[in-house]
């Protein structure tokens, strides 16, 4: 066994995870707060702290001293289980995101993967799991009905995820997100053809698809990460809190970390095959090859880079949030069956045919 | 009879939805923006702004005693207020003014006068009926203790509430 490369791996994970993650985490919910009241003419949390920048600190220390309250009526073990099989499969994701280009010579991605894409999709779909467990143990109305809404939006959502980046893995011609980066330095971001290869007609052609699986794919992640005006397995108006009405304390947290982890996975997953990942625009400090060393500082703006999109991404979300009403149920299976899913299957087409026919 | 709501014919690209959402989307961040400059009115920031000098005029606050210009406690104990009083806040035991004493034509006055703070419900009927203007209602909103009995105002605090105050019913005036 490679014990060096087994020692950085849980540099990295710990580095990632515990204190990049887990932190954004927290301050996203913070941002909410504070986004959410200025778009609604409030000031939000402003007490704890400097402009309330402590306030997760606060609501953390509140929720591990409130009382674990277990319910008579449900059934233990899967009550106990649910909460950990939300915020697993949200954190297990992250570890094929490349968050930098290389520092000191190490790739700045957990797992090297190959099948990027097809992992993360794989393992996000499992977080449905946790969800609907909640509901089934939680034995009453409402957490059942959040956790039935959420089997049947999943469904009706994934396959319009996973076909709306079909365009893009033909466009980059691989399932490394690494490279799939790489390659956006070098030639333009999906989202700004506008250096390198991408630069012709064919490229902006290209940019037609990319553009409607642009906009599919941030549709499916809204309902993927039960975000409004999907969020509908919670849902507060209509089923008190849906699948996590029973839960308090701690276990509540979880579902509340996993949420938002999963919705930094997906910013993350956003950025990487839309804007270019870690790289700066117009190939700025774009490494050579896959394999070139940079320089540690490069790397570490290169790692800035990252997050800005990704909290510029987040941001988004929340605007999202606070700016549209809730979707009907029906209304949403409309758009994921009958529009999504439609569109995102003609998206594959139109982009082999322009692969083809356009040199 | 069922009544037909007549539903808008929409166009094309609002069939879309992405232009209302860009919409909406607009109307949002404007506000956002807003805020952050501090165009929009917004919250009082309590403990430190207080709302002292944004009361209204006709605010009904705690009530209180008041005295009059020559010092001379107006309430007579007539007691019509702790009859009227609907949470039976207040509670009154009368006392004889004794003969020597300069307003002995008074006859009556307080010997105790306790509001109950937790039951007041700040409905302003005993200064609606008090005949002397001796009980007020006051701006004080900030009413705190850590006990019941603290919560309690006595004749002494009432006036200290209170204060004194000039003007009208003049008829147990030394001089008529």
């Amino acid at each position: 066994m490679d014990w060096t490369f087994l020692a950085l791996s849980v540099v990295k994970i710990i580095g990632l995870v515990f204190l990049v993650i887990l932190p954004m985490v927290a301050y996203s919910v913070w941002a909410e707060r504070r986004v959410s009241a200025a778009i609604q003419d409030r000031v939000g949390p402003n007490r704890v702290g400097i402009a309330g920048l402590l306030q997760p600190m606060a609501d953390g220390l509140k929720f591990i001293l409130k009382e674990d309250f277990t319910p008579d009526h449900v059934r233990k073990t899967y009550y106990w289980m649910a909460p950990a099989l939300t915020m697993i499969p949200a954190l297990l994701t992250c570890a094929v995101l490349p968050f930098g280009s290389r520092l000191f010579g190490e790739k700045m991605v957990i797992a090297d993967l190959d099948v990027g894409p097809l992992f993360v999709f794989a393992i996000a779909s499992l977080s449905v799991y946790g969800i609907v467990l909640a509901g089934w143990a939680s034995n009453s109305k409402y957490p059942f009905f959040g956790g039935v809404r959420s089997t049947s939006q999943m469904i009706s959502y994934e396959i319009a995820l996973g076909l709306s980046i079909v365009p893009l893995l033909m466009i980059f011609g691989t399932l490394n997100l690494g490279e799939i980066v790489q390659y956006q330095a070098e030639n333009g971001w999906a989202l700004l053809p506008l250096w390198g290869e991408s630069l012709s007609l064919k490229g902006f052609l290209l940019f037609i698809p990319i553009f409607i699986s642009f906009i599919i794919f941030m549709t499916s992640i809204f309902a993927e990460t039960n975000r409004l005006p999907f969020d509908l397995p919670e849902c507060e108006t209509e089923l008190v809190a849906g699948y996590h009405t029973e839960y308090s304390s701690m276990k509540f947290a979880l579902f509340f970390l996993g949420e938002y982890a999963a919705m930094i996975i997906g910013s993350g997953l956003a950025v990487t095959l839309f804007f270019g990942g870690w790289s700066l625009p117009f190939g700025w400090l774009a490494p050579e090859s896959i394999e070139a060393d940079v320089p540690w500082w490069q790397g570490l703006i290169h790692i800035g880079v990252f997050f800005g999109k990704v909290i510029a991404i987040i941001l988004f979300f929340i605007w999202i949030r606070w700016s549209l009403p809730r979707f009907r149920y029906d209304q949403l299976m409309r758009l994921g069956w009958i529009f999504f899913f439609e569109i995102a299957v003609i998206n594959v087409i139109l982009t082999a045919v322009i692969l083809i026919w356009v040199k | 009879m069922a009544i037909v709501v007549k539903r808008p014919k929409l166009k094309w690209w609002e069939q879309l939805y992405l232009p209302g959402i860009l919409k909406g989307l607009g109307i949002t961040l404007r506000h956002f923006f807003a805020t952050l400059r501090g165009k929009t009115k917004v919250t009082m920031q309590y403990p430190e702004e207080k709302w002292n000098d944004h009361l209204p005029e006709h605010y009904r606050g705690a009530p209180a005693l008041v005295t009059d210009e020559q010092d001379r406690e107006r309430c007579v104990a007539c007691q019509l207020c702790e009859f009227i009083c609907p949470p039976r806040a207040i509670t009154i035991k009368p006392e004889e003014i004794p003969s020597e004493d300069k307003w002995a034509k008074v006859e009556k006055r307080p010997r105790e006068f306790d509001i109950d703070m937790i039951r007041c419900i700040y409905c302003g009927l005993c200064e609606e009926v008090c005949p002397e203007q001796a009980i007020f209602l006051r701006k004080d909103y900030s009413i705190t203790g850590t006990s019941r009995a603290e919560m309690v105002h006595h004749k002494k605090k009432l006036y200290e509430i209170g204060g004194q105050r000039v003007g009208l019913v003049n008829k147990w005036n030394e001089l008529k």
